[in-house]
């Protein structure tokens, strides 16, 4: 009957489960990250022409020309207000339906058949509509990353609290707990890990809604640059609008990892 | 509490039907079952025969089918405020410490949060845990989760224990170590326990009476009055002759059951 007090020590129980050290991991990735570029970097203007792929000197200088006139902060900003204000909105909307439906009884088996039709639409599509209807300001962009984030909210929040533990449930109903309780004690914690996936997936959708609006009709945005430099046959400037949208991307999802070891400590 | 002539539980001619897939099936049938304030009561049986069942209708968790289940003379209408229940698989919630955990039924009453800690406190003396209080269950093993879970019920103080096969996962040692100990915390409060479990030994070791059921549907088959002083030694009770008479005697009627069962 001991105890596993070895708090923290590494533990190879399973496959997903090996432990390798901090340092070797992020060395292996700025070794691929280096070869990658290095190998764009030399093949671009050798192999074929920079012309049609550009290359990583170029992009970096466009980057910092412009940091430099401010339109990387200008473009990027606008980006970054659609993309997280329709995270926010869809997420808050999408879990609160998936909760909702739940725990709704019949009502549930009416709706989610037309959730599951909504969610295989090939939402992208609706990119145009909402430029008609809203117009091309920012809530054209909003409404679509809604549109874009919204189901997966729902579906994880919906199977969330179909996997809750019915024991732990039960447990609750024979200490008497009334359904705050059951709220704060079992369901949120147990949604949890589902929220932060959901979060998580839907960090990338919110990223393409905002810059596919952007696409069909604006006047900013990063989506909005990549278009016009098209326009221009400006490979480097789209690349640039690749690389910004990949960086925003990678932060955003750096920030959910960040709280996900917060709020999963207990595992 | 109540007058000594009423049992503190009374199920009468209880049946219990489950519907799933279509499929009507009778999980227990014609139970008829006291539980006298303070006693301490072993339902034996073959796995599948309706065991968990009847803890959970006297839980409140499940509609009877017909019969009537009654706790002082009250129909049970929804979770009473009577039941304290241990489950088989702890039902520990994995997110709150040891502390939290135990202290999570004084919470839902409303106590103050000092008073919940001095309490949680004081049980975790008493199963021995003490210090594991910022621990997750996670960390711990399975008779240390096991007493965290009696913990749990002993703040919640209720005046039926309903066990459902409580020590079933844990190891032979652990089992009988763990069952000493919540003998002798049964003893400081002196409560009514159903106890369910498929050990006929652990049964009759810490049972004023053992109630043998039969396979599916569950019926109550034989009835055997435990004999033998309070307070026990858990583990050495088993080589009294009174023990070994009645372990036979039992065994005997399970084993009618299992012939053609699976377990």
């Amino acid at each position: 009957m001991a105890a596993k007090t070895n708090k923290g020590a590494p533990r190879s129980a399973s496959f997903r489960e090996r432990e390798y050290s901090k340092t070797s991991i992020w060395l292996g990735r700025l070794v691929v990250l280096a070869l990658v570029l290095g190998l764009w970097e030399l093949l671009s203007g050798r192999a074929f022409n920079s012309f049609w792929l550009s290359k990583p000197s170029l992009i970096g200088g466009r980057i910092v020309e412009m940091i430099g006139d401010g339109d990387l902060w200008f473009h990027m900003s606008v980006t970054l207000q659609e993309a997280i204000g329709g995270l926010v909105i869809g997420m808050i909307g999408g879990t609160l339906l998936g909760v909702g439906l739940a725990f709704s009884g019949i009502f549930e088996k009416w709706i989610y058949p037309y959730m599951m039709a909504l969610y295989s639409l090939p939402r992208v599509s609706l990119a145009p509509l909402f430029i008609v209807w809203f117009g091309i300001g920012l809530s054209s962009k909003i409404i679509m990353v809604v549109a874009m984030v919204i189901f997966v909210a729902f579906y994880n929040a919906f199977e969330g609290i179909r996997n809750i533990d019915k024991d732990l449930m039960d447990m609750m109903s024979t200490y008497k707990a009334k359904w705050t309780h059951k709220l704060r004690w079992v369901v949120l914690p147990s949604i949890t890990v589902w929220l932060l996936t959901s979060v998580r997936l839907n960090i990338g959708m919110a990223l393409i809604g905002s810059v596919i609006a952007e696409l069909v009709g604006s006047n900013r945005g990063l989506g909005y640059y990549i278009t016009y430099s098209s326009n221009m046959l400006d490979t480097t400037g789209i690349f640039t609008g690749l690389v910004l949208i990949m960086a925003i991307a990678v932060v955003l999802e750096q920030l959910v990892l960040l709280l996900e070891r917060r709020l999963l400590r207990y595992r | 509490m109540a007058n000594d002539s009423q049992p503190k539980l009374s199920i009468r001619d209880l049946a219990v039907e489950y519907k799933s897939k279509g499929r009507q099936t009778v999980a227990l049938e014609g139970v008829r079952l006291d539980v006298r304030d303070g006693e301490f009561v072993s339902v034996v049986g073959p796995s599948g025969c309706g065991k968990s069942t009847l803890l959970k209708v006297v839980a409140g968790l499940l509609q009877p089918a017909a019969g009537t289940a009654e706790i002082d003379g009250q129909p049970i209408e929804g979770v009473p405020d009577q039941i304290g229940m241990v489950f088989q698989n702890d039902a520990l919630l994995p997110w709150k410490t040891v502390t939290d955990n135990v202290r999570l039924p004084l919470a839902i009453k409303g106590l103050p949060e000092k008073e919940q800690l001095r309490e949680t406190e004081r049980l975790l003396k008493m199963v021995g845990l003490e210090g594991f209080g910022s621990f997750f269950p996670k960390q711990l093993s399975g008779g240390m989760k096991k007493r965290v879970a009696l913990a749990r019920t002993f703040a919640y103080d209720p005046e039926i224990y309903l066990m459902d096969e409580p020590f079933g996962p844990l190891d032979a040692q652990t089992r009988v170590k763990i069952g000493e100990q919540f003998l002798r915390m049964w003893d400081a409060v002196g409560k009514s326990v159903l106890f369910i479990t498929h050990d006929i030994e652990e049964a009759i070791a810490m049972s004023d009476r053992v109630i043998v059921m039969s396979a599916r549907p569950g019926r109550i088959k034989a009835e055997f009055d435990v004999r033998l002083a309070r307070p026990r030694p858990f583990y050495d009770i088993r080589f009294d002759p009174v023990f070994k008479e009645l372990q036979k005697e039992i065994w005997a009627q399970m084993a009618d059951e299992t012939s053609g069962g699976d377990s």
